[in-house]
């Protein structure tokens, strides 16, 4: 999807860079690196700074930056919403109009990215300084502690010590529970799939009525 | 035997601490953590901190510093695992508030999947759609 939006674009000024979140490193990463054949730079991101710079708590979710360096869209998911949570977790099927519902937000996402890579600032896509600020998640003390979690649970389990890591992993969740990356990353790491197991699901079930991709903020057409 | 993750650095001390926790000595401070200790206190590139007056003794003992002391005093995240005896320190959330008030995108320095490092800051001038993904 995003080298055909850069072939796309090419002449517009727009970079497209992916992060792979991915304390297994490029071992995890590289296969769909290469599926994608991208001329986009792809970073590896083993620690999930970039994730926590930006106040990125799912994937996949996009910030947009400006020629000056100024977000001007903060962390938002990137052409997907809740319609993926009717999949039957056993068969991973979901029903037509649930898929239609997906393809709909990629296509006004994707318009919006295209908008703006052509308009820039003047694109209705591009929010105000003051917006932007109000929307950047404020660091917060247990948030900040989480991260510290995170970081050592990552460093323990790259020596080995799975199980260790595996509690600081825990207290990071427990400390920030809006970071599916943390939770999924953290099952991901106990045994490869288990990330999209039933902890997952139970997980999203017990959202209820919260969102796990929240709506994004659309210009009004 | 001792590991401390901190300022982007991972250093295992070495022994001879004068108590538990993550103590550097004075002399490897600066290679172990990136903080320095200078007669105005320590430092962290131009950023000093003043060592608490009548407190010393919790900061600084027998040429060896204690970097739980400096967390705990600025207010930085500190998680300890006994069992490895590793700890990690990170940054304290005023500072990172302050940058986030400006909407400048912070830096960051990244390896790409071939192994060549790349910087936010290097494609100023251009848009720039950053964007996260992964295989879990």
């Amino acid at each position: 999807m995003w080298q055909a939006l850069t072939e796309e674009l090419a002449d517009t000024g727009l970079t497209i860079v992916a992060v792979a979140l991915e304390s297994r490193g490029l071992d995890a990463a590289l296969p769909y690196i290469e599926a994608a054949n991208p001329t986009y730079p792809c970073l590896v991101d083993r620690q999930h700074v970039v994730a926590e710079l930006f106040g990125m708590v799912n994937v996949p979710t996009a910030v947009w930056i400006n020629e000056e360096g100024r977000i001007v869209r903060p962390p938002e998911p990137a052409g997907t919403n809740d319609a993926f949570r009717k999949m039957d977790p056993a068969t991973g099927r979901l029903a037509a109009e649930d898929r239609q519902a997906l393809r709909d937000e990629r296509q006004r996402y994707l318009d919006g990215v295209r908008d703006w890579a052509r308009r820039g600032d003047e694109s209705p896509w591009a929010l105000d300084e003051a917006v932007v600020r109000s929307r950047l998640a404020r660091p917060r003390g247990e948030h900040e502690l989480a991260r510290v979690h995170f970081r050592l649970g990552e460093h323990l389990w790259e020596l080995g010590h799975g199980d260790r890591a595996q509690a600081h992993f825990a207290q990071a969740v427990r400390l920030h529970p809006e970071s599916w990356a943390y939770r999924r990353q953290a099952l991901d790491l106990e045994q490869q799939g288990k990330s999209m197991g039933r902890e997952y699901w139970e997980a999203v079930t017990a959202l209820g009525d919260r969102h796990y991709y929240p709506p994004i903020i659309a210009p009004e057409s | 035997m001792v590991t401390l993750l901190i300022n982007g650095h991972t250093s295992v001390t070495p022994a001879g601490a004068p108590g538990p926790g993550p103590w550097v000595p004075v002399s490897q401070m600066a290679a172990l953590t990136g903080w320095d200790l200078k007669p105005e206190g320590a430092c962290l590139g131009e950023r000093c901190v003043p060592i608490p007056p009548g407190r010393s003794d919790e900061f600084e003992r027998e040429g060896w510093f204690n970097m739980a002391a400096l967390a705990a005093h600025l207010g930085q995240p500190l998680a300890e695992d006994a069992e490895t005896e590793t700890w990690c320190i990170g940054e304290a959330p005023a500072d990172r508030a302050t940058a986030l008030n400006s909407a400048i995108a912070p830096d960051f320095r990244l390896p790409d999947y071939r192994g060549t490092e790349y910087t936010l800051s290097q494609f100023r001038g251009r848009k720039v759609f950053l964007v996260s993904w992964a295989s879990w």
